[in-house]
């Protein structure tokens, strides 16, 4: 394993520390509370599959964990750090290390991939071009896309090219952390297991700590280390996916003791 | 922890024949993105190796990325022969997960020559002219044929639809298109009653606002501003409609997207441009009067009778009878860059402004062929 090979602080711990640790959050739009005391951690190389109904706030924690949204109360320690006491360029230094992976890749539709891919490095790090050229030429060899992918734009793609070149974007500056909403929907299960499969290898080679909101059985029970599943505005439970399969809440029990989800075991 | 407080110099070393028969490089320091600059070109000057077997010793490296491990990566493709690895297999496992080549893409098309681009862009404005023109006379045809073709429970015409796209386009423009028109009638008089007063002949301001306003003015500004207003809000409507393959949706459960969403639209112009131009004109010649009365001392019931006798019938239905036919123009050619829109946002914002540029430049053109047919015929 080369894992916390990239970790930008060197030696900053090995596996087993957390990466992101959010306590005691609570997030709400005017009276309806949609997260509520809500405690959560992403231990440093793992891969953790979130799951949970729709409607309960998935989306919105991994927003608010982002900074997207705007949170009630709580705290949220980002690879050691509380955004809330850090100075505009510790912010922008912290950014640096987190990859985005949007549901619907959110590949700016104007530049084509070469370039979006580019655009961190451009904004970030003072790079000649021929050697930027390269880099995402490299990224775009990682994610698995064919060379000729580079000077296409998002319109020209398919679904699962365009989450392969977004996961490529996300990765443009190897950041530690990658967030990944719902990397393998929209992709028929050849791809979703490809991509399953590329992101454990990107997280052996590169040593990346991934967060993914997932509903895809499959991801949970091939690539996922830990799972942690949301409900009643908090996290019911979060463990091995032995642990999903022994717990007694019945919603859990059906998501991942259901009809579906019982034939991936006994395949398994 | 900004990127210049982490960042350490990175450095390598060749330590000539101190491994057995080859080179032993001494990797140290930090490689990353911020340092792959300075090591790019540091590696570059090292040159190819030598063949023989090398040793990279990475036992000083601090940390390492993928920008790093893959100049690093390239650096060793020059090596002929085997390379050992010393130090941590951290570092050697990251270098060795990354692609030996990048492979290029294939089939990557040469400059055209200068002729060729120089003139592919007339002969593409020329299609395109072209393939409007089709476009725009398909769209006005299936909106009258859609419009019969929906055969459910309702009738042809969808009357709410219409009333609805009246009031967007007509009811609510009233306020910008009355000011508008005032202020332009207003600027007309003055500067007309300016000119002429050295000629001792300022009541045929009247006649010079009411004609000019009745004939052209007013049908024509009212055109533009809704061109600008409507016809790019059909543009951007039907437009991302089309991104979001709602066109297709409606397609496929039997309907004409035109039938349904021109048609309606359609109407609703060509009713409404009529009623605007007759409150511009109104406007217009409000705002005459009064600065004809303010400042050339023109009373308003004078105003009143020398218009009465400046201005006949075929002066106002001069005007008049070009409304609708600029209100079908607008519409279509905005229909026609809505449904030209791609996948992209961009798109949609150059066919907005496409839209715009094209509808009010055919406007004018159309206001141009009906001064010479009016000439022509002494109406």
């Amino acid at each position: 394993m080369v894992q916390a090979v990239i970790g930008k602080q060197a030696d900053a711990g090995g596996k087993g520390q957390a990466v992101l640790s959010v306590r005691d959050l609570t997030v709400g739009f005017g009276e309806n509370i949609v997260l509520d005391n809500l405690n959560l951690e992403v231990l440093r190389g793992e891969i953790l599959g979130f799951v949970g109904a729709s409607g309960t706030g998935k989306s919105v924690l991994m927003r608010t964990v982002l900074r997207l949204l705007t949170k009630r109360s709580g705290t949220i320690e980002i690879l050691g750090a509380d955004y809330d006491k850090m100075g505009e360029a510790e912010r922008v230094a912290l950014d640096m290390r987190l990859g985005v992976l949007f549901q619907h890749g959110a590949l700016f539709s104007a530049l084509t991939v070469r370039e979006n891919i580019q655009v961190p490095m451009r904004e970030y790090l003072d790079l000649p071009q021929d050697l930027m050229d390269e880099l995402a030429r490299l990224k775009i060899e990682l994610v698995g896309l064919a060379p000729e992918a580079a000077e296409k734009y998002p319109s020209e793609l398919s679904g699962g090219m365009i989450k392969r070149a977004a996961l490529a974007r996300a990765l443009a500056l190897d950041p530690d952390l990658v967030f990944l909403d719902e990397p393998t929907s929209g992709l028929d299960p050849i791809g979703a297991a490809e991509f399953d499969e590329l992101i454990a290898k990107l997280r052996d080679t590169l040593g990346l700590t991934v967060y993914m909101v997932t509903h895809d059985l499959d991801s949970l029970f091939s690539v996922c280390d830990r799972i942690a599943v949301l409900g009643k505005k908090r996290v019911l439970v979060e463990g091995t996916i032995e642990d999903m399969l022994a717990c007694d809440d019945p919603w859990v029990k059906s998501y991942f003791r259901g009809k579906r989800a019982r034939s991936i075991v006994r395949e398994a | 922890m900004t990127p210049a407080q982490t960042e350490t110099a990175a450095d390598v070393v060749v330590d000539e024949g101190a491994a057995g028969n080859g080179r032993r490089y001494v990797f140290s320091g930090d490689w990353r993105h911020e340092t792959a600059e300075a090591m790019s070109a540091k590696l570059k000057r090292l040159g190819k190796p030598a063949g023989g077997q090398s040793e990279f010793d990475f036992s000083g490296i601090t940390a390492m990325d993928t920008a790093g491990a893959w100049i690093i990566r390239r650096f060793m493709n020059g090596t002929a022969d085997e390379v050992r690895f010393a130090g941590s297999d951290r570092y050697a496992e990251l270098i060795l997960a990354l692609p030996k080549q990048l492979r290029s893409p294939e089939g990557e098309t040469a400059r055209a020559p200068l002729f060729q681009r120089l003139f592919a862009p007339v002969g593409e404005l020329t299609v395109s002219i072209w393939t409007d023109t089709v476009a725009a006379m398909y769209i006005l045809g299936s909106a009258v044929r859609g419009a019969q073709m929906k055969l459910g429970r309702h009738a042809g015409v969808s009357p709410a639809a219409i009333v609805h796209q009246i009031d967007r386009m007509g009811v609510m423009a009233t306020p910008i298109i009355t000011l508008m028109s005032f202020l332009i009638g207003a600027i007309i008089a003055q500067q007309g009653a300016f000119q002429l007063r050295s000629f001792g002949a300022e009541i045929f301001v009247v006649d010079l606002v009411g004609i000019l306003q009745l004939r052209e003015i007013g049908v024509l500004l009212t055109a533009i501003m809704i061109a600008g207003r409507s016809g790019s809000a059909i543009t951007a409507e039907i437009g991302s409609m089309k991104m979001r393959e709602e066109v297709d949706a409606l397609k496929v459960m039997g309907l004409s997207p035109i039938g349904v969403l021109v048609f309606p639209r359609l109407v609703a112009l060509t009713i409404v441009l009529p009623l605007l131009t007759i409150i511009a004109n109104f406007a217009a010649l409000a705002g005459a009067a009064m600065v004809a009365w303010a400042y050339s001392g023109i009373t308003i019931p004078t105003f009143l009778a020398r218009l009465q006798e400046a201005v006949d019938f075929s002066s106002v239905a001069a005007g008049m009878i070009k409304a609708p036919f600029m209100a079908l123009i607008i519409g279509v050619v905005a229909a026609v860059e809505g449904l030209k829109v791609g996948g992209s946002a961009e798109s949609l914002g150059r066919r907005v402004t496409s839209s715009v540029v094209k509808s009010i430049f055919v406007v004018i053109l159309i206001d141009g062929l009906f001064a010479i047919f009016y000439a022509a015929i002494d109406f």
